[in-house]
């Protein structure tokens, strides 16, 4: 869990986005729609991208899970934190850890990252103030900064 | 929206599986869980226990098998949709499990599961039915084969009896045009319509499959006749809502159903054509 050993008892039912905010207060993790439709609860489970909401906790046992907390490394935000910062590719911030968390994602799964390919792999993400515009050019920015310096 | 509380199993391989699901009355498979977790938050479905097969991570590969390509039941989309092997040798798969919802959804969600699921809104088994795929069933007493063309039987029922469990899918390697197009309203929602072809040795040669056309993917007969009989592409594919019987809910009436089929049908033959 965000680099370190967690063991704990979760009832089988629980999902993982309630057992990230209600048992480990980590509640950089939202909830919009809890229907698999909005990408607010995005995480990375074994570094790929999943909805935290449409996964049992249970079913993350064994696995490395980072969430939005676990970016920032050594008090030193994380490239797409930076990024989004510099970007103004927030408004209300509320769906930006679950976009933050879908471009890690995507930087991870390697391949291009035009404009086109940053809008099309953020397809399971909605934001409902800035326009999308922002966002992609902040991904964009931090993509080719993790490119140079080679770091994930 | 929480699930009704349910028994959890962990299945260590599908033998495992099979075992488990004798074990347990009213007992249901987890692999990635994109279609079954959401039903179990609406309490659609309450399963009394789960048994997670989402760690047999050997049934997650895509296999050359001389004429055909293996895909194991727990490939997840995203796998599928960057294999090498798929995007050379049967394109309209690793085309399809890309168009299915979003990458998170993709990073979960299996091929086999959508099989198994049978959901007439999805897209996987359209492919497998124009495809002529072939499905391993792992049951109490061994392993079967079955045709997609058998194996769909009406709205999330398939040929799977209780204890059984969907492993493997074989697909032909194609060398010839093929098109999937699925038109939907919003980026990750399910086909209003979709379809799928493959041609054969030649364009009075294809097969044609629909998505949300009916109770189950379905061929489509009429054009496939068409084009056997000579006519061209765009005359053909006005008999695509023949013999189909679309639903009518938020994402389109019957009629409008009938209505795009024929119109995505022929733009799908003219891709096909021109691949």
């Amino acid at each position: 869990m965000n680099g370190a050993r967690l063991e704990a008892e979760v009832e089988p039912r629980q999902l993982l986005v309630y057992f990230l905010r209600d048992n480990l207060n980590l509640t950089g993790t939202t909830v919009g729609c809890d229907t698999t439709s909005c990408g607010a609860c995005t995480i990375l489970v074994d570094g790929k991208s999943v909805k935290s909401c449409t996964m049992l906790a249970v079913q993350a046992d064994g696995t490395e899970v980072t969430t939005i907390e676990g970016m920032a490394k050594d008090g030193e935000l994380h490239p797409l934190q930076r990024a989004f910062h510099d970007n103004h590719a927030l408004q209300c911030g509320y769906c930006t850890p679950g976009m933050i968390m879908a471009a890690a994602g995507l930087i991870q799964r390697g391949g291009d990252m035009s404009e086109d390919d940053i809008r099309l792999g953020l397809e399971g993400n909605l934001c409902r103030c800035t326009g999308y515009h922002n966002i992609v050019k902040a991904i964009q920015q931090a993509a080719g900064e993790m490119k140079s310096s080679a770091t994930v | 929206m929480i699930p009704a509380p349910f028994d959890y199993e962990v299945a260590e391989s599908a033998e495992h599986a099979v075992e488990l699901l004798g074990q347990h009355d009213d007992a249901k498979l987890l692999a990635g869980g994109h279609s079954l977790l959401p039903l179990m938050k609406l309490r659609l479905a309450s399963p009394s226990v789960l048994i997670d097969i989402g760690r047999v991570s050997d049934l997650s590969y895509v296999r050359d098998a001389g004429d055909r390509i293996a895909i194991g039941a727990l490939t997840c989309y995203e796998d599928a949709h960057f294999d090498e092997t798929l995007k050379s040798s049967c394109p309209i798969v690793a085309h399809a499990a890309g168009e299915v919802g979003d990458p998170q959804v993709r990073n979960r969600g299996t091929i086999g599961g959508s099989v198994a699921h049978g959901d007439p809104a999805s897209d996987i088994p359209t492919i497998m039915l124009a495809l002529n795929a072939e499905f391993v069933v792992r049951g109490p007493t061994g392993e079967r084969t079955i045709a997609a063309a058998d194996f769909f039987k009406g709205v999330f029922e398939v040929d799977l009896a209780p204890q059984e469990i969907l492993t493997e899918m074989r697909v032909p390697k194609t060398s010839s045009g093929w098109s999937y197009l699925k038109f939907h309203h919003r980026a990750q929602d399910w086909a209003t319509v979709g379809v799928a072809v493959v041609l054969g040795d030649g364009s009075n040669n294809a097969s044609v499959a629909l998505t949300s056309m009916g109770e189950r993917p379905l061929r489509a007969q009429g054009v496939e006749e068409a084009l056997a009989a000579g006519e061209d592409p765009a005359s053909a594919a006005r008999r695509a809502a023949e013999g189909t019987n679309p639903v009518s809910d938020p994402m389109g009436s019957s009629e409008y159903r009938r209505q795009i089929a024929p119109v995505l049908t022929r733009r799908a033959l003219e891709e096909a054509l021109s691949r």
